[in-house]
């Protein structure tokens, strides 16, 4: 298991570096330069040019990669141009709130994923198993944004029950009970419409799963046996299926990251996906770059420890 | 020897793939119905833009803004006046096509690189598929995003280009593994042995026989295509508003007010692209039952 780890990091290096080269190309490209916002029409052009070669805007570019390389890497991100504050401060507040988002998304994903693909496994081929089957279909055929978007306008607007944006009521003191519930209350109806749509993946997973450990000679033993049905799915079955669902929770970062970008957006919840389409319209660069660098990079690690858990759970990928 | 000619043997003939194909559609009523509605509004949609003109529709009218429904408006109007559902049959057509020639561009180099990489295999096939994996690891919407942001010329070819782009990697993965499989079958072998060019395989033997897994994919990815479209126009990084798409209409529901008080702008758009997803979908499904003989229905 070490041994193919260290192999799986090996090639994340690699795909860190390009990530890091791509979204540096990308920051190059876009116009402007960290003066642009800042320049006041008074002072001398000759001046802003002086500033530019101090700042090294004309150095040659693997100098200028590495410079900026060696701020990311010590969390500097440079200024905001829209906030005039430093990027990292910026994002260390909206990370919060959108790791929060993706937590309970992630658990209302499993919560109903998981009992639903029991379901449609264990009593597949009946009405219950057809039911279920069609809401996952429903789900992989609806974009998540038109979801949401009603999922708002019902919950949100029609009926009233939940709060149509923000992340907490404001003037609550941070840190107490009211705080954090505000805070849950909040993120509730978000979650809750990601949730939804993204538990295709697991039921039918566990599904197609479930149906064909059932025929396995090991269960039919435990038949013989006489062990009761509920023994023989909660004991025999689902520890075999239930691991490799444990194994996708790393994919699932690059899914939920897409999907916030929607989410947030809709629900004006300020977290990092609003962060970026709002930086991206406004042309504040430096956010654009940190926040695309920040995702990529927790996407490359989700794709890193999905498959060290794989490799845990089924031993076969680990030859090769 | 006319005569001759048409008593040629065909009894023993198998059925042809269309004569399956139809044999599925017609045993599945919910993918027959489907297609039959996709047809309908294609033909409804490419035939109604015919004669309506979109610079007319798209023009601001400050006389009437957020007007409801009514005789003049079936749909009523947006905040810059303009006909929502003029709007919806432009945008579904400009939404389908771009659908359409993402679903090919990406084909094509979803369909060479797989091709490529599961033909020759070893080493090509392990370089290819690192790069494969860079690309796919990589938050789709977040980086067409970021593209956009930096395209300083910003058309429906570049935003097409850029879709392709990030989008290639779940047809070629597919095409690879098929590519793995059927390359060691005797066919390959035998042109291989009789010194037939590794180009010439790869598109006279090795094509023709991932044809049926092309088009299931491309049925399912038009679908997906549709819905990813009309995604980033709904957060502003898709068609510019003269140029509407459903997505955009969409967008207009960004606007809280728009969202509560004004269905007709959003409603409409959002259960068309639901349709046509589910449609393209139920065909696809259908398809793909009809090319593996073992989930065939008929």
């Amino acid at each position: 298991m070490w041994k193919f780890s260290l192999r799986r990091i090996m090639i994340m290096i690699p795909q860190l570096i390009v990530l890091s080269i791509f979204i540096f190309v990308l920051a190059k490209m876009m116009p402007g330069d960290a003066l642009s916002g800042q320049i006041d029409p008074n002072i001398d052009p000759e001046r802003i040019e002086e500033i530019r070669v101090q700042m090294g805007w004309y150095d040659p570019w693997h100098e200028q990669y590495a410079s900026w390389i060696g701020g990311v890497v010590t969390g500097d991100f440079g200024d905001s141009f829209r906030f005039k504050m430093p990027v990292t401060e910026i994002i260390s507040q909206r990370i919060v709130n959108s790791f929060w988002l993706s937590l309970v998304t992630l658990i209302l994903t499993y919560l109903i994923a998981i009992p639903l693909g029991i379901t449609s496994g264990r009593y597949n081929d009946t009405l219950r198993d057809q039911l279920i089957q069609g809401y996952s279909y429903l789900g992989f055929a609806t974009p998540l944004f038109i979801f949401a978007l009603v999922m708002l306008w019902v919950f949100g607007f029609k009926l009233g029950w939940f709060p149509t944006s923000g992340s907490v009521t404001p003037g609550l003191e941070p840190g107490t009970f009211d705080y954090f519930m505000s805070k849950f209350y909040h993120l509730l109806l978000p979650a809750l419409s990601m949730a939804l749509i993204a538990t295709y993946n697991t039921i039918l997973y566990l599904r197609n799963e479930i149906v064909d450990t059932k025929q396995k000679d090991f269960v039919l033993t435990a038949k013989a046996k006489g062990a009761s049905e509920t023994r023989i799915y909660n004991q025999h079955i689902l520890r075999n299926s239930l691991l490799p669902i444990a194994a996708f929770f790393g994919y699932e970062i690059t899914l939920l990251i897409g999907g916030s970008i929607f989410i947030e957006n809709i629900f004006g919840y300020p977290g990092m996906g609003q962060l970026l389409v709002e930086s991206v319209t406004l042309r504040d660069y430096s956010v654009v770059t940190a926040t695309t660098l920040l995702f990529g990079a927790a996407s490359v690690l989700g794709a890193l420890l999905s498959d060290i858990i794989l490799s845990i759970v089924d031993p076969r990928i680990r030859i090769k | 020897m006319e005569k001759a000619l048409e008593i040629k043997p065909k009894a023993i003939k198998s059925p042809s793939g269309f004569s399956i194909i139809w044999r599925e559609l017609v045993r599945d009523k919910l993918a027959l119905i489907s297609l039959i509605l996709l047809i309908l509004i294609i033909a409804f949609v490419y035939g109604v833009s015919l004669v309506l003109d979109q610079e007319e529709i798209v023009k601001v009218d400050l006389f009437s803004i957020h007007e409801a429904p009514s005789e003049e408006f079936i749909l009523g109007t947006d905040h810059g006046g303009r006909d929502v559902f003029g709007q919806l049959i432009i945008g579904t057509k400009n939404s389908l096509s771009i659908a359409i020639i993402v679903t090919v561009l990406t084909g094509i180099v979803g369909i060479v690189f797989g091709l490529v990489a599961g033909y020759f295999g070893g080493h090509v096939d392990n370089v290819l598929m690192r790069i494969l994996d860079f690309f796919n690891i990589l938050p789709f919407t977040m980086i067409v995003i970021a593209f956009v942001a930096v395209v300083p010329k910003y058309s429906v070819m570049t935003f097409s280009l850029i879709m392709t782009a990030f989008l290639w990697m779940g047809i070629a993965r597919l095409i690879r593994s098929k590519a793995l499989q059927e390359k060691e079958l005797d066919y390959i072998q035998a042109a291989k042995t009789l010194g037939t060019s590794n180009i010439k395989i790869i598109f006279k033997h090795l094509l023709p026989n991932c044809m049926s897994l092309i088009i299931v994919t491309m049925t399912i990815n038009l679908a997906a295509n549709i819905g990813l479209e009309s995604g980033l126009s709904f957060l502003g990084f898709g068609f510019p508003e003269s140029t509407p798409s459903l997505g955009t209409l969409l967008s207009y529901a960004r606007n809280p007010q728009t969202l509560e008080f004004r269905w007709w702008i959003w409603v409409p758009a959002s259960l068309l692209i639901l349709i046509l997803m589910l449609a393209i979908n139920n065909v696809g499904s259908a398809l793909r039952r009809a090319t593996d003989a073992r989930q065939r229905r008929g």
